[in-house]
């Protein structure tokens, strides 16, 4: 096709690039017209529910399920050893991360349970409350055994095994370093080290996990309406683990109920799920109760990392050390890992600032809890709250302002494209202009006049600041380079319809974060048509290109690229097909409006719709030479980078009150700097929700575990998660860095505002309790935590 | 198990009789029964607020009330409640300020908040944050709902002087 002039996406008629448009979609949610998982209903449909380990460690002996399978309404009991024939185990493990290990973990274990909360016997009826009374007539006789639960013994000598056939409780160990931080910490001027404790916490996603598999053995094919993420990534998984073709495994994840990385792994209750369809032959879905969500949806953090800082006279970083531990439950996630937390602490620590000696050193540990994974903002929170504590630290060490300390050690935004410590590649960062706006948006030097003022009065004001980097786009260094069939690449395919209108179908997924309307901005502007006159397909895989789906902030970045190159392709395609009807040179064409004009101007030769139906309809009118291509795919992967690093700076403002330890909220300010903005709004509200989701982790959010393995606060009542009333306003600025990775620009947005509020809201308590000489370190930050931090308890 | 009861109410508008089993919960009776999914379940112990439908003008929680409770009740749902378009301006002011994303909690809301806005029409943020407390909202971090609520609230009032 012939080569036609692009202008700028920026400067296009029809650009939407950076405009605040609603979401098309949100209008069915609107009404109470959304269709989630639970909202489906299929033919001779049976519900199925699992009978749970109530132990974190146990033999399970014989199970009796005859009072089960004679209950009225029961379709079939089904036991690891029976589901076994149907479905083949998986190990979690990924080729490229050295030296780990993980066991087999089957859908449901044969004999022995390792963790409170999985499944062990599945029982399928007409109805779950029927499924729900015939779960409680199946006997099984258990065996406790002993339960490793704290990490911190889960390494000696006389801890209980997880799996003994493992040798010990060890998962990975890995370390990071460059220079030599040893012989620095020894003739450092100054030295600062602190112990962070980050509390076990989980997604809590409003929906909570569903999955409906049916099954038709009359043509061998099975549809799975799944609430997940990355529908290809699970048609693999289901297909290999039941054995089935995987094109005969269609994956459909539409409307989802919130996701937050929480839905992109693989549950044995889900696996489970698609082997009893196949098993039966019917339709079989399975709906996790809240209670259940506790127990089996992934937690996250649950670490603990002492750091080092050796600083100069003159206040700046000279070695930075760390050290991490963390528990993952018994097996390693599958296909991810439980270990990703861990790496991004190790490769991620620091990264903001120049830090000349660093060693990172950290070490996974097997136990008898639920199982740990990726949840939104994978290790950026322990990351950032690790160096922005230890940086307070050191400013107060050095006699520096906080800001001040960050100015002396924050990378140079002239300075790229550099290598952080940790060797991670930086493209284009700009961490001191993000700092400039943030201080003039929250009038930094009056709030810290009004605290000295109100410090006076008895009332404790806290100021805390977090510069952060965020991984997004990635490519396939986390998991495809070790073996995961988790897509790095996404494709759109992007068509003309004889009707006039474009569809773009898309690998990403939509969860609510706006996929849908980003992409249409994309393709509205690329090809020039008003933005109603694009549909979008996501979340199919018989309709979708394959593709990753949405996660680890990859969404606008690697979606929206490919969106944009596909458009451009039709765009060209078009203007191929109405120069040859209009007799003139493609570059003489523009399309503004769903119209081709003459360049420059907005005067209609010929609309879109009259072409396209020229093209389907009436071909006799075009050259024999001619073969119009209506339809075009594009695909994009991140080159030359292993993934495109965003970055910004949050701040928090609160209050303490002494005497009951209660932190009240009082602002927060974020400036990030995700490259070019699609749309304005979208990333805000992305950023909002991801802040309030970090002072969650950071203020509330805990799973109680007692020592013998049992989660004491698996509900919504206890288990504690941010509401309206303790949230505060949240104020969002930019600086753009469009990434070079890309045409579009755009960088990921979504786990900026959990990466980053923990640390800004820890340093903002201590900075309010300072003056009290007290300190906290581990979060959540409890009022009980903040009365022992003064002594009052 | 349990034993079945008949029960007659009006469910937007609509009269309808149906034997369900005593157990039966309002939110699984709208949801299975009457195929109105747009009343959601998140926690099925009256915490999060995602079931929450109105009752003979009052809004409960869906999970905590049974059907058998509804005998002879008016019921309105979010499905009758845009039909009959009391939660137009709602529904508005949420798209456009984008106060809902993975929308699961969004009929519990706008219920919620078109409770607040009858009993509280002078509500100011503090306010509205407090009373949409017993609806949990994992996407947003709630700035964008309290925008929206109080965008209505101002409308209504004669003022409609958008925010952001």
């Amino acid at each position: 096709m012939a080569d036609t002039p692009f202008l700028s996406f920026h400067d296009r008629p029809n650009s939407y690039i950076g405009r605040s448009v609603p979401r098309p979609n949100a209008k069915r949610l609107l009404h109470g017209r959304g269709v989630f998982v639970d909202d489906i209903k299929l033919p001779r449909m049976v519900h199925v529910y699992f009978v749970r380990s109530v132990h974190a460690h146990a033999k399970i002996g014989k199970i009796d399920a005859s009072r089960a399978e004679a209950h009225p309404g029961v379709a079939a009991v089904v036991t690891g050893a029976q589901l076994a024939e149907y479905c083949k185990p998986w190990v979690g493990t990924l080729s490229h991360l050295e030296g780990m290990k993980s066991p087999p973990q089957r859908a449901m274990p044969i004999d022995r349970a390792t963790w409170q909360g999985e499944p062990v016997v599945a029982v399928i009826a007409e109805s779950r409350a029927v499924a729900e009374d015939a779960a409680e007539l199946v006997e099984i006789d258990w065996e406790p055994l002993p339960a490793a639960t704290d990490m911190k013994t889960a390494l000696d000598a006389d801890a209980p095994l997880v799996h003994p056939d493992l040798g010990d409780n060890l998962c990975w160990r890995g370390e990071v370093k460059s220079g030599d931080v040893d012989a620095v910490f020894k003739k450092a001027h100054r030295v600062v080290e602190e112990t962070f404790v980050f509390a076990r916490h989980t997604g809590v996603t409003l929906e909570s996990r569903g999955i409906i598999a049916d099954y038709d053995p009359s043509d061998g094919r099975m549809t799975v309406y799944h609430a997940g993420q990355a529908p290809h990534n699970m048609q693999a998984i289901f297909a290999e683990q039941i054995g089935m073709p995987e094109p005969d495994m269609r994956v459909i994840s539409k409307d989802v109920g919130g996701a937050f990385g929480l839905k992109a792994h693989t549950y044995s209750d889900e696996v489970a799920t698609v082997a009893l369809a196949r098993m039966l032959g019917r339709p079989v879905k399975f709906i996790a109760d809240r209670l259940e969500s506790f127990v089996s949806d992934i937690h996250a953090r649950d670490h603990i990392v002492t750091g080092r800082m050796a600083i100069s006279k003159d206040g700046k970083i000279e070695a930075f050390d760390i050290d991490d531990l963390t528990g993952i439950g018994p097996y390693s996630m599958f296909p991810r890992t439980s270990v990703i937390e861990t790496y991004q602490i190790l490769n991620l620590t620091g990264v903001q600032y120049v830090i000349p000696n660093y060693r990172a050193r950290g070490a996974v540990v097997f136990q008898n809890k639920n199982m740990m994974c990726q949840y939104r903002a994978v290790g950026h929170p322990i990351a950032t709250t690790v160096s922005e504590g230890l940086a307070d630290l050191a400013a107060d060490a050095a006699g520096l302002d906080p800001v001040e300390f960050r100015r002396r050690n924050l990378m140079a935004d002239d300075s790229y494209p550099t290598k952080a410590a940790s060797g991670l590649p930086l493209e284009g960062l700009s961490h001191h202009a993000s700092l400039d706006k943030l201080l003039i948006l929250m009038d930094y030097d009056g709030l810290r006049r009004e605290q000295e003022a109100r410090r006076r009065d008895g009332v404790y004001r806290g100021i805390g600041l977090a510069s952060f980097i965020e991984i997004t786009n990635p490519g396939p260094l986390f998991y495809g380079s070790g073996g995961a069939r988790v897509s790095a690449t996404d494709g759109c395919t992007i068509r003309l319809d004889p009707s006039g209108i474009i569809t773009a179908a898309i690998g990403i997924t939509e969860q609510g974060q706006g996929t849908e309307t980003m992409i249409a901005q994309v393709a509205a502007t690329a090809v020039g048509v008003p933005m109603d006159q694009v549909r979008v397909l996501t979340g199919d895989t018989d309709k979708s290109p394959y593709g990753g789906g949405v996660w680890g902030s990859r969404g606008a970045g690697i979606g929206g690229e490919a969106t944009l190159q596909a458009g451009k392709a039709l765009r060209g395609n078009i203007l191929a097909v109405a120069s040859a009807i209009l007799q003139t040179e493609p570059a003489k064409l523009d399309i503004v409006d769903a119209k081709v004009v003459d360049m420059g101007t907005t005067t209609e030769r010929i609309s879109l719709a009259d072409l396209a139906a020229l093209a389907q309809f009436r071909t006799g009118d075009l050259p024999d030479d001619l073969q119009p291509e209506l339809v075009v795919t594009r695909h994009f992967r991140v080159t030359g980078y292993p993934f495109v690093l965003s970055n910004g700076v949050q701040a928090s403002h609160l209050e303490i009150d002494t005497n009951t330890g209660f932190i009240t909220l009082l602002k927060h300010w974020v400036v990030e700097d995700c490259g070019t903005i699609i749309n304005p709004q979208l990333v805000d509200e992305q950023v909002r929700g991801g802040v309030v989701q970090g002072l969650g982790g950071a203020l509330y959010e805990h799973c109680i575990y007692s020592d013998e393995g049992q989660l004491l606060n698996g509900n919504m009542a206890d288990y504690l998660v941010p509401m309206a009333a303790e949230m505060p306003d949240i104020v969002v600025g930019h600086v753009s860095t469009p990434t070079k990775t890309s045409e579009l620009g755009a960088k990921g947005a979504g786990e900026a505002g959990t990466g980053g509020a923990p640390a800004a809201v820890l340093n903002a308590v201590n900075d309010a309790l300072k003056p009290l000489g007290a300190r906290v370190t581990a979060q959540p930050i409890t009022p009980e935590s903040v009365l022992r931090a003064l002594g009052k308890l | 198990m349990s034993r079945d009861v008949e029960i007659t109410a009006r469910i937007n508008g609509e009269s309808v009789t149906k034997r369900v089993p005593a157990r039966t919960s309002l939110a699984d009776f709208l949801r299975y029964d009457l195929e109105l999914t747009g009343t959601h379940v998140g926690c099925e112990h009256g915490v999060c607020g995602a079931c929450t439908v109105r009752v003979d003008g009052d809004i409960v929680r869906g999970c905590l009330m049974l059907a058998a409770q509804i005998d002879g009740a008016e019921v309105e749902t979010v499905e009758g409640l845009s039909a009959s378009g009391e939660l137009a301006d709602l529904q508005a002011a949420f798209l456009e300020r984008n106060a809902l994303q993975c929308g699961f909690c969004t009929p519990g809301m706008l219920l919620a908040a078109s409770e607040l806005i009858a009993t509280q029409p002078g509500a100011g943020r503090k306010e509205i944050r407090a009373f949409i407390s017993g609806n949990y909202c994992r996407c947003t971090g709630y700035e964008a709902i309290v925008d929206a609520i109080e965008t209505v609230i101002k409308q209504r009032n004669g003022g409609g002087a958008a925010n952001g």
